[in-house]
């Protein structure tokens, strides 16, 4: 199978995992679909990826990951596909009040 | 028409219809404990004989919405208790049962009334404008219609739609805040719209307010002790403002300083507990003590998913995840015990999460007793 071109991709970071990215708010990485990419953010910070994964390497079901303004879960979950300069954000629920 | 229902449960019987006051009847019926003696307080002092003087339209409080806050059932859970012949009792007090929803009805009428009698809160003239991540901003838009006074919140973007629109519906204005920054990015917003104003805001900053969890010392905790006949053993809830734990904990000790006061967090950051905070990597509540707390614990999101279902299924009781973390993390500690009464909160309704997708997550092996303690 021809292998997918890698897209560079920007994941933005929420306020409560800034201390495993050095307090970077977003970091640049690269993949074709949103799995290749965390997967090389949790290479890059894996101090990040218990937060993210389970141990048995499934992305946690209440990790909500948005490619713009989507859900991932409304378009092809770990499997969409990233346009070249994409934006992911990791969204936190909404603690406290 | 007024129906009754009666039901029964573990030997208690619960009338149902006939009023909030009613529900109250002695659920604690069953197991007797080593007492402390006989005890008695003036609990239902309420906070709802409040006039509104000089508002625009000069209107009675004391039959509006307002008197309907507090004064919630206790509730036995028995899904959370170890089962027959265990000397252990659990109990969930129905926050979500206020008319607003959730456990914030009451800090929020408390932060109001403080902020009229103070004199800085004038609510012909000010906007009352807090952070929030829906529950106490649905509480202030609720006094705000019933009290005629114009409220502003900001809350981040991904606060469910569930929760937005009944934010609008109530007439509340709403600033959303960068979903990544959380309810501490929705602070930073208030404080910089009160900065810019020309003095139209009372701000009462909930997470920073001493009324937020005199409120519960002042109702829920009494409550609490009054529904337990004075026999609670065990007091344990969640931290997100941290107004609940503060207040009915403080009030306890003092009545008792044996009263185990167990504070639970999140296991992670990343978390899907509404309303609950991860201490470390929050911004910590000025309101917050760590110091009066006997213990701390952590429940993970699945054991708190796993347990929000089983209420709903087991107990007909449909409250949020951190209501459901709470009632896990009541089971667990009740498990760690011979003897005693373990009493948790119930701090929102579960119509909230309704668009969530973890109602329909299979169970799984990884059942509530699978946290590691
Ligand atoms: C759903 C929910 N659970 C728990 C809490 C925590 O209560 P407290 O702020 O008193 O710590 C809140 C607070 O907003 C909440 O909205």
């Amino acid at each position: 199978m021809e292998s997918q071109k890698t897209s560079s991709v920007k994941i933005r970071i929420p306020t409560p995992l800034r201390s495993y990215t050095n307090d970077q708010s977003t970091v640049a990485v690269g993949g074709a679909t949103v799995e290749e990419a965390l997967q090389s953010l949790t290479q890059a910070y894996p101090a990040l990826e218990p937060h993210l994964y389970h141990e048995n390497g499934e992305l946690r079901s209440f990790v909500n990951i948005y490619l713009g303004d989507d859900d991932i879960r409304y378009l092809n979950g770990p499997d969409t596909e990233l346009p070249d300069d994409a934006e992911l954000s990791i969204v936190p629920s909404i603690a406290g009040g | 028409m007024t129906s009754v229902v009666v039901a029964f449960t573990g030997g208690a019987v619960v009338l149902w219809g006939l009023g909030r006051n009613l529900l109250t009847v002695n659920v604690l019926s069953p197991l007797s404990l080593p007492g402390r003696g006989f005890f008695s307080y003036q609990v239902f002092a309420t906070m709802s004989t409040l006039h509104v003087a000089g508002a625009k339209q000069s209107r009675s409080l004391d039959s509006s919405v307002l008197s309907a806050i507090g004064r919630t059932p206790l509730l036995r859970l028995q899904c959370a208790e170890p089962g027959p012949g265990a000397r252990v009792r659990v109990f969930g007090k129905a926050e979500f049962m206020n008319p607003g929803g959730s456990v914030k009805d009451r800090p929020a009428l408390r932060i109001v009334k403080e902020g009229i009698e103070s004199g800085r809160f004038d609510p012909n003239r000010h906007v009352l404008i807090d952070a929030t991540s829906g529950n106490t901003g649905i509480a202030y838009a609720m006094l705000g219609a019933a009290m005629s006074f114009t409220v502003e919140l900001a809350i981040p973007a991904n606060a469910s739609s569930e929760r937005k629109r009944l934010l609008r519906s109530l007439g509340a204005t709403l600033h959303l805040t960068d979903p990544l920054e959380g309810t501490d990015g929705a602070q930073a917003k208030v404080r910089n719209l009160v900065a810019k104003s020309n003095g139209q805001y009372f701000y009462p900053d909930q997470y920073n307010n001493e009324a937020n969890w005199r409120s519960h010392f002042e109702t829920t905790g009494p409550e609490i002790l009054q529904q337990t006949n004075g026999e609670i053993t065990h007091f344990i809830t969640g931290l997100g403002t941290t107004g609940t734990f503060m207040g009915v904990s403080r009030y306890l000790q003092q009545f008792d300083d044996s009263i185990a006061r167990v504070a639970m967090q999140p296991d992670s950051p990343l978390h899907g507990l509404e309303g609950l905070k991860h201490m470390a990597t929050a911004r910590v509540p000025g309101i917050y003590d760590a110091d009066i707390a006997t213990d701390q614990v952590v429940i993970s999101t699945s054991d708190a998913y796993a347990m929000t279902r089983r209420m709903a299924r087991e107990e007909g009781l449909m409250v949020g995840p951190s209501a459901g973390a709470n009632v896990a993390a009541a089971a667990r500690l009740a498990r760690s015990i011979d003897v005693g009464t373990v009493v948790t909160i119930l701090c929102d309704t579960g119509s909230r999460y309704l668009s969530d997708s973890f109602w329909d997550e299979p169970e799984s092996a990884t059942h509530v007793q699978s946290t590691p303690d």
